[in-house]
């Protein structure tokens, strides 16, 4: 008992007993509001004897009732009951292919464009109103324009998470660009290294952890973006599955839904983590 | 030491630079009518104070700045931008901090034999690296080494690309005392083993009368000059320990001190106007000793002969 814990234990284990203190007064906060059932009575047992939460099909869930939908869900992800009964992985996986598709397409207009933008100051001048105006515009204010030009839905949410991962991409490529050191451009000028070999061996590594950085903020919006626009759109998605959930009133699917948001951006954000770290350099 | 004139390596002719006024006035001459030659083999150092413009023309001469007016040649072609025949070590190293030491040489190596096949480009940055005494360290990154390696790994990738001519802009200005006169040792070795033609910036008295063959002093700015050139009498190979004991080293390091502290600031004053041309004066030590004959034994006494030969 006396050996002295390391920093990463006392946060886990003060993270631990956060956990304790939130799962306490979501249980008390959802206790049946009448009498009958205590506290430490099995839920699923109250349910058999026709008493407690069973009763009001709309009430919030416990977090007992909680750990059994996300048991249930995950541990069958994949199965597909018609268009409005999919597993949760299918869901995830359509709103992962659409983020992955927009943000691919984004990367592949920003990265050259932002290239050009912090190579030149004249292209810079040129560029920068439309960017600045651009970019505060909310994503899915450009839904209606999608839709009308595109007229495809799926495509339409494509295009929102395309217009909003364009933006930090852009703006930090060509900061990054720009901000190449001086001495690294003269060493490549006085090797004679040709335009192309300077820009995949000099400038993009130089510049690639202000891109990484513009990258993984790209992705956040995207995936913030994705649930808005599947709620728009409909028919596929986590998004979609929130929206349908919150008609069919079951508050615990959509619970489940807000916490598979949560992990998978964790997810998302912690690879772009790892990938801004062996990017980076010391100078 | 130059016998064959008609065709000197490096020629630079009335070369001078203006800079936008920061007022915006009439735009500052910094240098104009400078004029000088290089040899091939020939080890010079240029020494002014700061804002004379020697960096600029260091940048020039590797075609990285453009002069205002006059022109640079060697081997009898002009020069019009950079180039793998002029090698550059950069005062703050500018190595490119995401590759490793034998990476940052190869990359060098590779721009300069882009047919060349893996295994000897490597095997040809190794012996550079190798020669500049970083053999064990050529898998570090440039941010794990100290400032006197990461100097070494500059000077590596220079050598390795067998330039023709080398030009160091204040290479070893960052560095401690100890560290710069170790690497001074090994450029020498280095420069004596390949014959490599090199112009040097450099603050340091000492490092100039160490390495150079001939020294140029320019005069300050705007209308900086090439006032002087101290022609290196001492006699190689040279080493630290004993340099100081021949007769020639206090009048040549005296003659650049006194130049230094004050005739650099009176030059521009004795010509008729300010951008009329100048010829720089010639000093030898060997001439100030066949003059002085009898009393060569103490040599720190040299200070006020000088004069009278820049009279």
């Amino acid at each position: 008992m006396k050996t002295k814990l390391s920093l990463t234990q006392k946060a886990a284990l003060l993270s631990l007993l956060l956990f304790g203190v939130i799962l306490l007064v979501w249980q008390l906060a959802t206790l049946p509001e009448a009498k009958a059932v205590a506290a430490d009575v099995d839920p699923e047992y109250a349910a058999l004897m026709g008493g407690g939460s069973a009763g009001s099909a709309s009430s919030f869930p416990g977090p007992l009732a909680m750990a059994q939908t996300l048991w249930d869900k995950l541990s069958d992800p994949f199965y597909d009951n018609g268009p409005n009964d999919k597993g949760i992985g299918i869901q995830l996986a359509y709103s992962l292919a659409r983020v992955l598709a927009g943000f691919l397409m984004a990367a592949a207009v920003a990265i050259p464009l932002g290239f050009a933008i912090g190579n030149s100051r004249v292209f810079y001048q040129a560029l920068n109103p439309y960017v600045q105006v651009l970019k505060p515009i909310s994503p899915l204010a450009w839904m209606p324009l999608a839709l009308y030009t595109i007229k495809d839905a799926s495509l339409s949410a494509i295009f929102v998470i395309f217009i909003c991962s364009l933006w930090p991409m852009l703006i930090n490529t060509a900061h990054g660009v720009a901000g190449v050191r001086r001495d690294w451009l003269d060493v490549s000028r006085t090797l004679e290294v040709n335009p192309l070999r300077k820009a995949f061996r000099v400038i993009l590594p130089a510049a690639a952890p202000t891109i990484l950085t513009g990258m993984r903020i790209s992705m956040g919006i995207a995936w913030l973006v994705i649930v808005a626009a599947e709620m728009l759109v409909g028919g596929t998605g986590i998004g979609y599955f929130v929206w349908n959930e919150w008609n069919n009133l079951s508050i615990t699917n959509v619970l489940f839904a807000i916490f598979m948001i949560g992990i998978v951006g964790l997810a998302l954000d912690s690879i772009f983590g790892v990938l801004e770290k062996r990017v980076a350099y010391q100078e | 030491m130059s016998d064959s004139k008609p065709h000197p390596f490096l020629a630079v002719e009335n070369l001078s630079r203006d800079y936008p006024s920061p007022t915006g006035g009439v735009d500052v001459t910094v240098f104009d009518h400078v004029n000088f030659h290089i040899d091939k083999g020939e080890f010079i150092c240029i020494t002014g104070h700061s804002g004379c413009g020697k960096s600029t023309i260091l940048n020039i001469l590797a075609g990285l700045d453009a002069a205002s007016s006059g022109n640079v040649f060697m081997d009898g072609r002009e020069v019009s931008g950079p180039s793998l025949d002029r090698g550059v070590i950069f005062q703050s190293h500018a190595l490119m901090p995401w590759l490793t030491v034998l990476e940052n040489v190869s990359f060098a190596v590779k721009s300069r034999w882009p047919g060349w096949s893996r295994q000897k480009v490597r095997d040809h940055a190794m012996y550079y690296i190798e020669l500049v005494g970083l053999k064990g360290a050529e898998h570090k990154k440039p941010a794990q080494l100290s400032g006197g390696m990461k100097q070494r790994v500059g000077i590596a990738r220079a050598f390795s690309i067998e330039p023709k001519m080398l030009l160091m802009d204040e290479p070893f200005g960052a560095l401690d005392a100890l560290t710069r006169g170790v690497i001074q040792d090994e450029l020498l070795k280095i420069c004596a083993e390949t014959q490599q033609t090199v112009f040097m910036i450099t603050h340091d008295v000492d490092e100039a009368i160490l390495l150079s063959d001939r020294i140029m002093l320019m005069s300050n700015g705007p209308h900086a000059r090439i006032a002087e050139i101290v022609g290196n009498t001492l006699p190689r190979p040279r080493e630290r320990s004993t340099i100081h004991k021949h007769p020639h080293y206090y009048p040549i390091r005296n003659h650049m001190v006194d130049f230094l502290v004050s005739r650099s600031k009176r030059y521009g004053s004795l010509r008729e106007a300010p951008d009329a041309p100048s010829t720089p004066s010639v000093f030898e030590a060997s001439a100030l000793q066949a003059r002085e004959q009898a009393p060569a034994t103490k040599p720190c006494a040299g200070k006020s002969h000088i004069h009278l030969v820049n009279a």
